[in-house]
């Protein structure tokens, strides 16, 4: 099927600031888990993303298809944000981020000074090991990194990791891979609250656990900066199609926060004018 | 000589360096980073640093992931 392309954001919204680069679009999608590296790439299109994660992993040079990643991924399009997925200890993330750096210098990407920084605690639920995240967030950026820090949904430990120097805290709206999407909206926003309590513009993205585009929606629409996803995308039935929903749905959950939302009420409120209505009213 | 190459038992010709070893593994021509005994060695440095017996060698790569 054809679907139209929309332009990557509406010009007239803030865009995405980490760091010193800045950006149209507020998603940034993973490459894991595609069908195929042509999907992948026509997925990241449709999704208008210009970040997009990698792992760095022992020489798997190709993938079982005999396709290598950085063939399909145009270096000069996307800025790549290598991962640290897979590390349990501070120590074995400090050593991929830095496998990673070397890597992007020699691409001459600028998402080399960058890095997606993820210490798992354990491998069922794939949830942060928050001792060890902090201690790996606070060795990076004493080393230069600009740290990209998953974290869970827990406001202080977010808080922790900014503190800890973190360009960006990226708490998870629910665990890694599971669809559940926003788990505790409660949550995610005063993470917001606390770590934009000094500068507004510090960039909050959740990360983790989209499984609809509604989800990516919620996240906006509680105020965060952005969204980062990939099972979402790479395992929907029609990953390309879903990414162009992904896109839409960023772009309404933003101007849904900025437009500002109604107050919740107890009691309806018509919509149309009571004064001359013909009918009759019951009680009155 | 006997070291570890991402994970597995490997021989090198004694006086390697860590360049000679990515040409040896056909990865000359590809983007890859190199580990010795845990420490990253920077693709300016590889053609300077000798391989020793033992040494515990990573190379690696960029792959899909999240």
């Amino acid at each position: 099927m054809t679907t139209a392309t929309p332009t990557a954001a509406d010009p007239t919204l803030e865009p995405l600031t980490i760091g010193a680069r800045r950006f149209d679009s507020h998603l940034i999608l993973g490459t894991g888990k595609y069908p195929d590296n042509e999907t992948m790439s026509r997925a990241l299109d449709a999704s208008g993303c210009e970040v997009v994660t990698v792992a760095v992993r022992r020489d798997r040079l190709v993938n079982d298809k005999g396709e290598s990643l950085l063939d399909a991924i145009d270096l000069d399009r996307y800025t790549i944000l290598p991962n640290t997925a897979g590390c349990f200890s501070a120590e074995d993330a400090v050593r991929v981020s830095r496998l990673g750096r070397d890597i992007l210098e020699q691409l001459g990407n600028p998402g080399a000074s960058w890095v997606k920084l993820e210490v798992l605690g354990d491998k069922k639920t794939l949830l942060p090991d928050p001792a060890g995240t902090l201690e790996a967030c606070r060795e990076l950026v004493s080393d230069g990194f600009e740290v990209l820090c998953y974290t869970s949904d827990d406001p202080i430990a977010a808080l922790r990791l900014q503190e800890a120097g973190a360009t960006s805290v990226m708490p998870a709206g629910s665990p890694i891979g599971t669809g559940r999407g926003i788990s505790n909206p409660s949550n995610i926003s005063l993470c917001l609250e606390l770590l934009k309590q000094i500068d507004a513009s510090y960039p909050v993205i959740v990360d983790a656990g989209v499984g609809q585009s509604s989800d990516v929606s919620v996240a906006m629409e509680l105020g965060a900066d952005g969204v980062l996803m990939n099972t979402g995308v790479a395992h929907a039935k029609e990953p390309v199609l879903m990414a162009h929903a992904m896109r839409h749905a960023c772009l309404a959950g933003q101007q849904s926060y900025l437009a500002g939302r109604i107050q919740k009420r107890r009691y309806a409120t018509a919509s149309s004018p009571w004064e001359g209505n013909v009918a009759y009213i019951p009680g009155e | 000589m006997r070291i570890t190459l991402n994970g597995q038992p490997a021989q090198v010709p004694e006086g390697a360096t860590a360049e000679q070893l990515v040409e040896l593994q056909g990865l000359t021509s590809t983007i890859c980073a190199v580990e010795i005994n845990q420490s990253l060695v920077p693709k300016a440095d590889r053609a300077g640093r000798v391989i020793e017996p033992d040494d515990k060698i990573e190379i690696v790569t960029l792959v899909g992931g999240g």
